[in-house]
């Protein structure tokens, strides 16, 4: 951007016009108190936007920020990225913590509405999946798109705009929860005002990434770029499909979905089974393409199967939701739909699985003396685990006995837990290396015991789960010789408080594990030996560089 | 345009569009000519820190 430091750019004044307008929405509908949950949002809304603006003008000030443009690559918003997923997995972990212990002791919820375990579950699925998931997305594909495209990130403050905007839409949400405010889908809570900052912050998102990709120096796009963008314009759809509605008043927090019944149904597990098909599944396949063969030091295993592996993912995902409504109001067909097409989604997921783990071949060595990369093929192993057994459990009749249970939750932590977080810690521990320009790691020990602790972790909530969740199904479906159930609801209840505390400490032991590598991301930035830096060789290498 | 036109026409055209557009995709995948851009595309993330080289 050559523009005068003294001129403001197009971004700066819209956002200008945003925070205004913003600001000015939230002190009217906290004013008029349609609702409770809107009264303290509007406060909310109108302090964010005033801090806004504080920041917009602070940055129209400064002198030298066209210069701090003229940098190969923006990695000063990655930074923060890092920053905000390493500290959103921590909260995330620790509520699930605190709704774990809730259950197998209910009195923990302190008989007060804000800590019920109504309103904590979706902050812990939210914060998870949505903050630290999200920013680690957003994170890594900044870093991922600019170093593959050889080209630095789009827009000069609209990458900003998308990293703070996602924050607000997480710290909205989460608020929004506490205090009562849910539209009641799973895993789009958030009420129509939030989702459509959501949208705006989303779209911004998509077009720096699309710009980006436009301007770069390579002629080749990388499969994570794939992977990415398919992950960030899926999510585009879903989100505005199934959060379609209409407010009851613009100024009250109170909507009501477009859809209704059994195509209510079908849109809200059309969309949460492909937040996990595309945000949770395709997104963090792009971070295994890349930081695995980067980390290794060695090319993808085939990199032909991966471009198959793309493809066959998008076409079978997309129609796997209707297994989440088995034995409903749901048409026979749309139901052996969605189980086919999971079961065919093996495939894809193993061909996938296969091609990260196979990239070390030759290099075996690698995983007894680094940690990390160890953490991200046990991640690997734990997608075609959990991607083994979701098509299992989407069979009719497995499904019979595992739907509703506890199973459920032990299948969707071994990929979350497994898989997700595992493939996000092994990217958070190379990128802040690489970001902070430092040798290596604070303490490779640290990473070994991160790695222990948690998938101790890890297996105890699984396996508690999956007896929990085995015998749950058995208990409702026993019959006595007169055809009576054998147990009343309140007996599994009961049965399961084992199991319950079993899952609580497991999920004490990743959170603990989750401390240590903030701790340890935490020294490398303080004290880690930085890598030298020899100034007059950079232009020559970035010529040789660009013509190779 | 009934929902039961809508239907047949997913159910063939839709479904041969898709199928087309995958088995495409398969085909540029495995392309004999292909093979050199793919394997310089593996090569990718291990080569990009020579834009801005720190070390």
């Amino acid at each position: 951007m050559q523009q005068n430091s003294t001129t403001l750019s197009f971004g700066e004044i819209g956002l200008f016009f945003l925070s205004g307008s913003t600001l000015l929405y939230g002190l009217v509908a906290a004013s008029r108190r349609v609702d409770p949950v809107m009264e303290i949002h509007g406060y909310l809304i109108a302090i964010i936007s005033l801090v806004a603006i504080f920041l917009l003008a602070a940055r129209a000030t400064k002198a030298d920020r066209a210069q701090q443009d003229n940098e190969p690559y923006n990695m000063d918003v990655v930074k923060a990225g890092a920053i905000a997923s390493t500290f959103w997995g921590v909260v995330g972990f620790a509520v699930g913590l605190v709704i774990a212990l809730q259950l197998a002791f209910p009195s923990l919820n302190f008989d007060t509405a804000y800590l019920n375990f109504g309103r904590l579950r979706p902050l812990h699925t939210s914060a998870v999946i949505f903050a630290f998931g999200g920013n680690i997305l957003i994170m890594t594909s900044f870093f991922v798109v600019q170093k593959t495209c050889k080209a630095r990130l789009a827009g000069d403050i609209a990458p900003w705009f998308v990293f703070w905007g996602y924050q607000i839409f997480i710290v909205m949400a989460a608020t929004g929860y506490l205090i009562g405010g849910t539209q009641s889908k799973e895993y789009a809570e958030p009420e129509w005002y939030v989702d459509l900052w959501l949208t705006l912050v989303w779209v911004t998102y998509l077009l720096v990434f699309l710009f980006t990709l436009f301007k770069r120096k390579e002629p080749h796009i990388y499969v994570a770029n794939w992977f990415y963008l398919a992950f960030i314009v899926t999510v585009a759809m879903l989100h505005l499909i199934n959060n379609a509605g209409i407010p009851v008043s613009f100024f009250g927090s109170k909507s009501y979905g477009l859809f209704a019944g059994t195509q209510d149904a079908m849109t809200q597990w059309w969309y949460a089974h492909n937040a996990v098909g595309f945000f949770l599944t395709a997104g963090f396949l792009a971070i295994m393409y890349y930081f695995i063969p980067k980390r290794a030091n060695r090319p993808i295993y085939s990199y032909r199967l991966s471009i198959i592996h793309f493809w066959a993912l998008i076409f079978l995902y997309i129609w796997a939701g209707p297994h989440h409504l088995h034995y409903t109001a749901l048409p026979d067909w749309a139901q052996t739909l969605g189980m086919t097409f999971s079961i065919m989604l093996w495939m894809p997921s193993w061909g996938g699985m296969i091609n990260g783990m196979m990239t070390l071949s030759g290099a075996w060595d690698k995983l007894r003396t680094d940690p990390v990369l160890r953490m991200m093929v046990v991640s690997t192993a734990f997608y075609g685990m959990s991607t083994f057994e979701g098509p299992l459990m989407s069979i009719k009749a497995v499904n019979s006995l595992s739907h509703y249970t506890d199973w459920t939750i032990g299948h969707v932590h071994s990929g979350a837990l497994g898989w997700v977080a595992y493939i996000s810690f092994g990217a958070l521990y190379c990128i802040v290396p690489w970001l902070w320009k430092k040798e290596g790691l604070y303490s490779n020990k640290l990473v070994n015991w991160h790695f222990w602790i948690s998938t101790l972790g890890i297996l105890l909530y699984i396996c508690a789960m999956w007896v929990s969740g085995i015998m749950q199904g058995l208990m409702w479906r026993a019959y006595d010789q007169y055809g009576f159930l054998e147990y009343s609801f309140i007996e599994s209840v009961e049965a399961m408080h084992p199991y319950y505390f079993i899952r609580a400490l497991g999920g004490l032991l990743f959170v603990l594990g989750s401390l240590i590598m903030a701790y340890n991301l935490w020294k490398t930035v303080k004290s880690g030996a930085s890598v030298v830096t020899p100034q007059p060789s950079k232009a020559p290498t970035l010529r040789q560089g660009e013509a190779a | 345009m009934t929902y039961f036109d809508l239907a047949v026409f997913s159910k063939t055209w839709g479904m041969i569009f898709l199928i087309v557009l995958f088995l495409s995709a398969v085909t540029y995948a495995l392309w004999p000519s292909n093979k050199n851009k793919f394997s310089k595309a593996a090569q990718m993330p291990l080569f990009d820190e020579e834009g801005e080289n720190n070390e």
